[in-house]
Order: C-alpha cells, then structure tokens, then sequence
C-alpha cells in the first residue's frame, strides 16, 4: 500500500513566510531531479541524506522558472516517513506552492490523503508504538475536517455542475447497464450516436469545468478584476493604493485614464489581475470614446468589478447605467471620498441593481485600504478557497482536480471504444469508471445507485 | 432405524438447487452426507421458470461447474432450447439461457444423488435444529427420529413458514402444492435473526389452448455450446418459446381489480424483488407502458403444461382469467394452475461468514434462497461453496473464499455476507467490479484449478482442462507470431471482408482486433488449426481485446491487495480507539475478513480504515 510516492503541500495557505511542499515514497527524488536545477547543477538524487541546496524550480514542460527554492533531502529510513523525502520551500506564496504540487503529480507522486506521512512514518517503524493512538487521533481529525470540507462542497458550485455531467452519464450508464443485464426485456437499444453526443457533452463540460475551475484560474493566472466607474471617482486612486506605487496618473481632470492599465498583484496569497478602466461618460473625444467602450467590454470578461462611486458629488445617470449593467457580477462598491462631506446616501441607489455586492466606504485620499481589500478577499474566498482557509482546503480541490481529470480520461477512453466500433461492455469500463470518479467528488456509491436507477428506470424481469 | 443410520458427518435440509450441490460436494469430499427433503419426487424442483442462465446467472452455473459441481451437466442433458443473449454487446456479458424439462432435470438430479457414493437422500421433515453449547448437533424429524451430524446445512428455500396468496385467498404452504416449514421456521427463530421476504409467480397454461397465429415465435440456436466443461456441443432439435404482450385492456382490468390484489391490499408484508415485479407492480410503476412482454415456455418435452413468463401475479383466481383473456393469443386459454405469491422467512446473511458457516452456531451453514437470495443458479452457487466448507471444516482445513475479482460465485457471497440484502438477492453483471474477467468462457480458467485443488475435480478433467488451457495459449501466440499483409493477393480477401486493406505487413493478432474481423475468418487468410469451438471463441476474445484485459487484471491486482490484509476473526472493535460508532456497530456484526471487505461495509469510513491499517501494524509489531 505504500508504494506510491505521495506529495502535498506542507504548509497552510494565506499564512505569511515560506510554503512547503512535501514529497515522500521510492520516486520523491526522481520527481525532484527533474524539476529542480541546483546552483552547482547536481541533481537532488545525488545529494546525501539531511542535506539542503538553493536552486531554482524549473517547470520541466516549458523550461521556465517557477520560483526559486531550497531543496531538502532526507533519505529513507532515516527522514521523517522513513522513505526518502523531498521538501520545497519557497516564498513564492500559493501559486507558486501549487504549480510545484501540480508538478510533483504530474511526474507520478499520488496526492497525500489527510495524516498519510504521519501514518507512514507510523507504518515504516519511525513513530513508536506508544505513540499509536496520537496518530489515529492526527488521521482522525484531519479527515473529519476534509470530510466537512466535502460537504460544503456538496452543496457548493463544483458539485452542482458536476451534478449536471453525472445525471446525463448516470442515464447512459443505466440504459447500458439495464441492456445489458436484461437483454430480453424490451429496452430500446442504444445508437451510436447518442451515446457519442452524451459522452462528447460530458467531456465538453468536464473540460469547461477542469479549465475554469475557480481555484485552477485563481492559481494560474489570477482573477481578473475590473476598476470601473464614471470619470473622477479615484478609479487610478484606487489601483495605485492596492499597488502601492504611482503606476497610474491621477488628477482632477475627469477623464484622465483613456486606456485600460492591468498589473498583477497578490492579495494575501490570492493572485489578482487589476484592470484600469476609462472612466464611463458620454464622450466627443475619440481616443476617450475607445476607451470607454473598452471598459465596458471588460465588465463581461471579468472575474470581479470593483465599481467606485464619488461619495461626495451627486449620483448620476452613470453611476446607475454601471450599477444595472454589472448586476449579474461579483462586486465590490467602493464609496470613495468620504472625507469629503457626503450629499447622497445608500438608500439613494437602486436596491434592485445591487445585489450581492459588497458596499465600503473609504476616502483613498487619506483612509486605510483594509475594508476594500477584505471585501475583496470575502469575495474570492466565498467562490474559490473557504473562509479560514488551510491547507486542507486547497488539498481537496487538488483532489478534485484529479478526479475530474481521471474521468476525463475515461470519457476519453469510452469515446474511442464507442467510434473504433467495439462493444458495448468494453465502452462501460470507461462510462461507469467516469462515474466512480465523479463519484470520489460528492463520496456516493456508483454501483449501487446505478442498479438501483435502473429498477427505478425500467420496467424489467418477469 | 439403526444407530449407523442416524449419525452423520454432514446433514443438508432441503433438496432444492442449494441443498444439491451442498450435499454432492460434501459427500463427494468423502464425508457421510445425509440430504433431506420432504418430498422425494420434489427433488431439484424449478418452481419457477423452466429456465436457467440468462445475464450473470450463466457465468454462475459456468463457475459451479468449474469448481465440480452438477447443476452444468444436468442443464446440459434437459435442455429444451438455449440461446446466447448478448452476442453483439461484448465479450463479459454474453450469457446462456436455456429452458429445460422441468421433470427430466429433476430425474437427472434425482438419478445423480441416488447414484453418488456417501450421499444419503432421505424424505423427512425437519421439525427442529439441536444446538448444544454453541455448536450444532443434529436434527429432529417429525417422525420423531433423530440425525445427529457435526454440521448442518440448511438449504430450505422459501419454505420457512411459507403463505401462499392468490388474491384475496391466503393459505399456508408452498411451491407446488407442498407444505411449509413451520416448526422448523419456529425453531430457527429463536436462534438466528429473520427477514420476510416475498416473490411470485404466474398462471401456468394448457399449450394447447393457445392460438399461436398471434404469437411471436421464439426459436433457439442449433448446436449450442452447453453449460458444462464436459458437455461440449449440444444437438438437438430444440422446441420453441413464444412472445406476446399485455395490452390497456389488461391493464384496465388489473387497475381495476388492484385493491384485491394481495400485494396491494396490505395482506403480503414481506420484501419483494425489484427485478421480478408482477403484473400489477409495472402496471402501477409504470403506467404510460401500454403493453408488456409476455414469454410463453413450455415446461417439457413430455407436457403441455405452459409457464406465462411476465405475468407473475397476486391478484384474485377469477381477475387472472380475466385479464389473460385479452391478451392476444390466450383469448382461450385453459389455465392449469393459478399464479401465487409466496411470502417466506429467510436469513439475515449479515450472520453469516464468507464461509457460509454462521458466526454463532459452530457447524450450522445456510445455503440459497435462506440467504435471502432469488434463483436457481444463485442457489447452486452458494451450495457447493457451503458443501465444500463443510467438508473442509470437518477435516480441520481453512474454508475457501472466493474473491470477487475471481467470480460471481465471490461477488454473491461476499455482498450478501458484507452488505446484508433488503430485498431477494439476483445476480446480475452490474454488481461486478471486474466483468471483463468474470467471464463466461474463461469460468473454468478461473475456478478449475480451485476445485481440483478442493478435491471435487478429478485427474480426467484436469488433465484436459489443462490441455485446453494449452491450446488457447498456443494458439494466440501464434496468431501473435504469424505476420500478413502487404501484398495484392492479401488485400483483395480483407476487401471481401470489408475491412481497410494492408499498406505493409502486420500480425494476425493485430488483424483480429479490428472489430469487423472475426477469429473464423483468418481462416482465409492462413491455415487454423482444428481447434474446438469454445478454444477458438476464448482465443478470439483474449487477442481482440487484450487491452482491455491487460487493464482489468492490473485492477484486479490494485482491488486483491486489500483483500490480502486480513483481520482477526476475534477482534474485539470495541476496544479500537478512533473508530466511529457506527463503523464499531457494522465492523461488530459483519466481521470482516479483510480491509477489503471492511472498505466496503456502508458506514465505514476511509478514516475508519485508516485506524485498522494502523492496529494491524500495531499487533504485526507486538508479535514481531
Ligand atoms: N478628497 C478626496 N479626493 C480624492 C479621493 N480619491 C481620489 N481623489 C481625487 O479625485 C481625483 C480623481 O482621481 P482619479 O484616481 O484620477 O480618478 P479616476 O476615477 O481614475 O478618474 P478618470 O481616470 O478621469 O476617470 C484626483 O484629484 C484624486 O486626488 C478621496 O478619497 N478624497
Ligand atoms: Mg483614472
């Protein structure tokens, strides 16, 4: 059972300092060897046990550099697990820890389950008896908490879509099955076609889902968030305070920003992508009118809008045409100027058009930055990673991961049973082998449901 | 009676499906075997369909055979008509289905027993079980004799306690007009936990009644492969089944008379199956089927008895008449016997081990429809693993398990044992983790060297099981070896045969996986040795999907590994810190055998794993 080498990350996310990531089994140095490149060129596999070397981590499918790290060795039996081990610790903050796990992954090592090392190192003699209990109490509490986490993701977005996906392969797998187990019943044989075209849905969104996985998104290339507004609200004001430099011009003139102006910035460990935009008027001016139209695109492609009003002039028909038009969104109202005496107040916007947007108040001029950052951040962690994040939370979305690509593969696999003409128990394997994995996600027994969907389904026996 | 005629080695109650096998495995393991019935000419009754095999239940009958056992051979020699189902659907599902004469099997079976050295066919109703300290001791008869036998295997069927309904009409007794179970049902409640289980059957017709210009006829295949090693091909001119189905007038007539029907009028409280509804449940379940299939099968050569499969029923004498008169074909029909529903005590199989032995009664094993299963083959399945285990209890050797990546036979056991059943029990493909291997033509591969090693497989057959064995591996090795392709002569056949032509040489095994190209018909293209039929179809499916094989066995080796960690009978979970209640509560009664099984017990979580692996190193350490 333990001949896998398992890999996580061995630090809490959103905590400051250094992120570890842990890898254990016979292949931890294999792995290392092949996506760390120490100063002095030695690879990992040639260094002595307890030994540590700064490199770089290098990602072994583009050849670029992922982050710089020390690497530790320990070698089996004498490390921690009593196999070798490999840690990577790095400052690059969750991205960084992340692209190393995915890595590690997919060079081989396996996902380590909830208190695995501590389990192995119980298992490979390195823990000592007496010490038993206090590590079933380590597994114990650790999976209850990732089983907790397993709930609310039940109920959270990612099981509702793959919901869809399993219902439409549930039906297929069912009238296979239900053919296949009662033949002579008359159940309607399935065509070819039909089964391609669920199969090809089913890895369509299995694909959407895999490429716009929230957490995916939020690590790869951060999420994209829009500064709007209409002209003078301190739209630049604010990008420059989250920056923390004086990246765009700001002044009295209204209209000031005529382009869009995008920078990258990690919000406490989250990525995000800060747009720029014109601000939003009625303009002659071409160049400005350009611009305008620009922003205005930008509200669909975006992740997040924060929409920035002036506290201290009078609501205008912009405010309210943004405020409609962006409803559907993620927001962040941020009332600005509020040094300045206020002339209008909340009741005065449109209840309808503000949704779940969270409102703050600030004066960038010469308040602190802290409410709009956590009404970012409340956003972000409603959608993507759970309030009072751990390292639980990104661990399990990991898992998901894998599981979603596992029965990609096996749709994958089905699809081409199915068109090299091969026979209906064969295309099973790969439907009923997605459905297992799908079904790793949500924690359901497949087989039984489906021979239960099937009496529900079919009138059958005799 | 002498006191040599009461003492035992092994006494089987009950002489249906189970109870035959059990008994011919005990007594051919060379223990002195008593088997019971109360009948003797209601030996090896199929009150059901005349039918055996179908999906799943074929490769049952197939494993049976494998592991020595009878129910093959006399399927084989009663058989009226045979089709294989599933052809076209893949090489892990296609499955035998075959009608026999009903009377005939049982004479085969009966001639069988009669015939078989150790083995003591007996009419006798068992009243009571003796239990002495934990351990069975024997059993009382009604005529007041008593068989003493270290071990018992009860195979009663659904005749524990048994009530029959025809509609508002309820009566105690049993299948064909036999008589329950009573005190014996009595007896077993006060030792083992019960279950009501309930199941039904249809009006059985006079053929001649019917007007078979409206049917549909059903005609079988000619020769057939039979079910058993030692049968081979079978030849003979086969009778034909007919279909027909119900109509809204039929239904029209149940909906009407449903409140008396004894399933809906709250007289049965018993569990039915959900693969085996009457008439008025897919009336009820599914009311927008405006008509459902009706098998006619005729029940022996020497009879003109018809069973109407599809039309098992509860409801009243007079409805059934009713309602098959306007289905088409049986506008006449002369009805020979009713349809009935049938409620019976069974077994809660949770109290079982995977040996079949119950866990608190030493020597007591419970085999067939007891277990809460439904079917013959299922029946005959779970006999001669009981059988087998009894004998080797009495030797002092370990039972046999079967694993689930092995067989059905593994599958049956081990889910009934593991997950308890809450409605009759039948197998079918979909249960199976492994159905590419779980095969129909490789079930002797599979389980004969089991049964020669158990000692139920003589020399004669190994030896050819083994020359078998043989042939299909030489045979695909040279398919493997022997290049073609590439030139005009080549190209023209594969044209013929409607395949894409050859641009360069290739080998036979890569030809034969093309979907469209058959095993007989590289015949074309290179000498085929004379090979037997079922050698041939096994080579074809081991080089077309070798793949798809070669992934499931490493599978199969993924799922054994946990099936290999085993855990101590005796283990107290009570006592195990860090499992949650309910896993101690379902970890307590199933007692499983490995961290396999535990895994699946429902209610056991992965944590609750994780906390075993750790105890078994805990005790590895301790004792090492
Ligand atoms: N009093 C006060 N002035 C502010 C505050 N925030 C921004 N300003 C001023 O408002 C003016 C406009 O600020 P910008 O950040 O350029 O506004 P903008 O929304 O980017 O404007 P455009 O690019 O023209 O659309 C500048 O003079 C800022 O100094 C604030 O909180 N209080
Ligand atoms: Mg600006």
């Amino acid at each position: 059972m333990t001949d896998q080498t398992i890999a996580a990350i061995a630090t809490a996310i959103g905590e400051a300092g250094i992120g570890i990531v842990r890898l254990s089994g016979s292949k931890a140095l294999e792995i290392a060897d092949q996506i760390f490149s120490s100063r002095q060129g030695l690879p990992p596999s040639s260094l002595p046990g307890y030994s540590a070397r700064y490199g770089r981590v290098v990602d072994p499918e583009t050849k670029r550099t992922v982050d710089e790290a020390v690497l530790l060795v320990m070698r089996a039996p004498r490390s921690y697990t009593g196999e070798d081990v490999v840690e990577f610790q790095c400052h690059g903050g969750v991205v960084v820890v992340q692209r190393i796990l995915e890595m590690a992954l997919r060079l081989g090592a396996r996902l380590a389950e909830p208190g695995e090392f501590t389990k192995r190192a119980f298992l490979n003699g390195r823990i000592d008896l007496s010490q038993a209990e206090a590590v079933i109490d380590v597994v114990r509490s650790r999976t209850e908490a990732s089983l907790e986490l397993a709930v609310d993701q039940l109920e959270g977005s990612l099981s509702r879509r793959i919901g869809a996906i399993r219902e439409h392969l549930y039906d297929l797998v069912v009238r296979v099955e239900a053919i296949i187990d009662y033949p002579e019943d008359d159940i309607p044989e399935m065509e070819m076609d039909e089964m391609a075209e669920v199969i090809q849905a089913g890895l369509a969104e299995l694909e959407r889902l895999l490429a716009t996985a929230d957490q995916g998104k939020v690590l790869r290339e951060g999420l994209k968030a829009v500064i709007t507004g209409k002209p003078n609200v301190g739209k630049s004001s604010l990008l420059n305070r989250l920056l923390d430099e004086q990246r765009a011009l700001v002044t009295d003139i209204p209209g000031t920003t005529r382009d869009i102006i995008e920078e990258v910035l990690n919000l406490k460990g989250i990525p995000l992508r800060l747009i720029d935009t014109a601000g939003i008027r009625e303009s002659a001016d071409v160049v400005e009118r350009l611009g305008v139209e620009r922003a205005v695109q930008l509200w669909s492609e975006a992740d997040l809008i924060i929409h920035v009003l002036d506290g201290s002039v009078p609501l205008t028909e912009e405010d309210f045409q943004i405020l409609a038009q962006t409803k559907d969104k993620h927001r962040v109202v941020v009332i600005n100027k509020s040094d300045l005496p206020r002339v209008w107040d909340l009741a005065d916007l449109p209840q309808a058009d503000l949704g779940g947007a969270k409102i703050v108040e600030i004066s960038l001029l010469e308040g602190e930055l802290d409410p709009v950052v956590d009404a970012i951040l409340d956003l972000v962690m409603q959608g993507v990673v759970r309030e009072g994040t751990s390292s639980q939370a990104i661990i399990t979305r990991a898992r998901h991961k894998a599981a979603l690509e596992q029965a990609k593969g096996d749709l994958e696999q089905a699809l081409e049973t199915l068109t090299s003409g091969l026979p209906l128990d064969l295309i099973s394997v790969g439907l009923q082998g997605a459905l297992e994995h799908l079904g790793e996600i949500t924690g359901e027994t497949v087989r039984e449901n489906v021979i239960d969907r099937i009496f529900a389904q079919f009138c059958i026996g005799k | 009676m002498s006191h040599r005629d009461r003492r035992y080695d092994v006494i089987v109650v009950g002489a249906g499906h189970a109870g035959c096998e059990a008994g011919l495995a005990a007594a051919r393991l060379g223990k002195k075997t008593a088997l019971l019935t109360f009948s003797l000419d209601n030996v090896a009754l199929l009150p059901c369909n005349p039918s055996i095999g179908g999906s799943g239940k074929a490769a049952l009958v197939r494993e049976v055979d494998a592991l020595g056992g009878e129910m093959g051979r006399i399927c084989d020699a009663a058989l009226m008509q045979g089709r294989m189902l599933n052809t076209r659907k893949g090489p892990a599902v296609q499955s035998l289905r075959v009608q026999l004469d009903r009377k005939l099997y049982q004479r085969r079976m009966k001639y069988v027993l009669e015939t078989t050295p150790n083995l003591f066919l007996k009419e006798g109703l068992v009243t009571r079980l003796l239990v002495e300290q934990g351990r069975v001791v024997g059993v009382k008869l009604r005529d007041g004799t008593t068989l003493y036998a270290p071990v018992v295997i009860l195979a009663t069927g659904t005749y524990l306690d048994s009530v029959i309904h025809i509609g508002d009409v309820r009566y105690s007794g049993a299948p064909q007009g036999q008589h329950p179970a009573i005190e014996l049902a009595q007896s077993l409640r006060n030792l083992l936990p019960i279950v009501r289980f309930k199941t039904g059957t249809p009006p059985r017709v006079n053929l001649r009644s019917l007007d078979y210009s409206k049917l549909a006829k059903l005609e079988g295949e000619n020769p057939l492969e039979g079910f058993s090693f030692e049968t081979g091909s079978i030849e003979i001119e086969q009778v034909p089944c007919w279909v027909t189905y119900t109509n809204e007038a039929t239904h029209a007539i149940i909906r009407d008379n449903l409140h008396r029907a004894a399933l809906y009028s709250g007289a049965i409280t018993g569990t039915g199956p959900r693969y085996c509804p009457s008439i008025e449940s897919k009336v009820v379940q599914f009311p927008d089927r405006t008509g459902h299939q009706v098998f006619i099968e005729p029940e022996g050569w020497e009879t003109n008895e018809g069973y109407l499969s599809g039309l098992s029923t509860s409801l009243p004498a007079e409805v059934q008449v009713e309602l098959l008169q306007t289905i088409p074909g049986l506008e006449n029909v002369e009805i020979m016997r009713w349809a009935y529903a049938i409620e019976y005590d069974c077994l809660d199989p949770f109290f079982l081990d995977s040996s079949l032995m119950t866990k608190e009664i030493w020597g007591l094993f419970c085999a067939g429809q007891i277990n809460g299963t439904s079917g013959y083959e299922e029946a005959a399945a779970q006999g001669i693993v009981a059988g087998i285990n009894a004998a080797r209890l009495l030797d002092g050797e370990s039972p046999i398990t079967i694993p689930r990546s092995q067989a059905y036979i593994g599958v049956l056991i081990d889910d009934l044992v593991t997950k308890g059943t809450t409605e009759p029990y039948r197998m079918m493909t979909s249960r199976a983790e492994h159905r590419l291997y779980l095969r129909m033509d490789n079930a002797d591969a599979r389980l004969t060297p089991l049964g020669y090693q158990v000692g139920l497989i003589g020399e004669e057959r190994y030896a050819a099981f083994q020359a078998k064995q043989e042939q299909i591996a030489q045979e695909v090795e040279r398919l493997k070896r022997t290049p073609v392709g590439g030139d005009a002569e080549t190209n023209a056949i594969l044209r013929e045969l409607g395949t894409t032509e050859l641009r360069h040489g290739i080998t036979m095994a890569e030809l034969l996986r093309r979907p469209e190209i058959s095993y007989d018909q590289l015949g074309r293209l290179c000498d085929l040795p004379d090979l037997p039929q079922n050698v041939r179809s096994s080579v074809e499916i081991l080089v077309k999907y070798e793949g798809y094989l070669r992934k499931q066995q490493a599978a199969i080796e993924r799922f054994e590994k946990l099936e290999s960690r085993l855990l101590p009978q005796d283990l107290d979970y009570t006592k195990l810190r860090g499992l949650s209640r309910e896993a101690v509560e379902r970890l307590t009664l199933v007692k499983p055998r490995s961290l396999g099984q535990a895994a699946r017990i429902s209610g056991v979580s992965p944590a609750d794993i994780n906390v075993l692996v750790i105890y078994l190193e805990t005790q590895k350490r301790s004792e090492g």
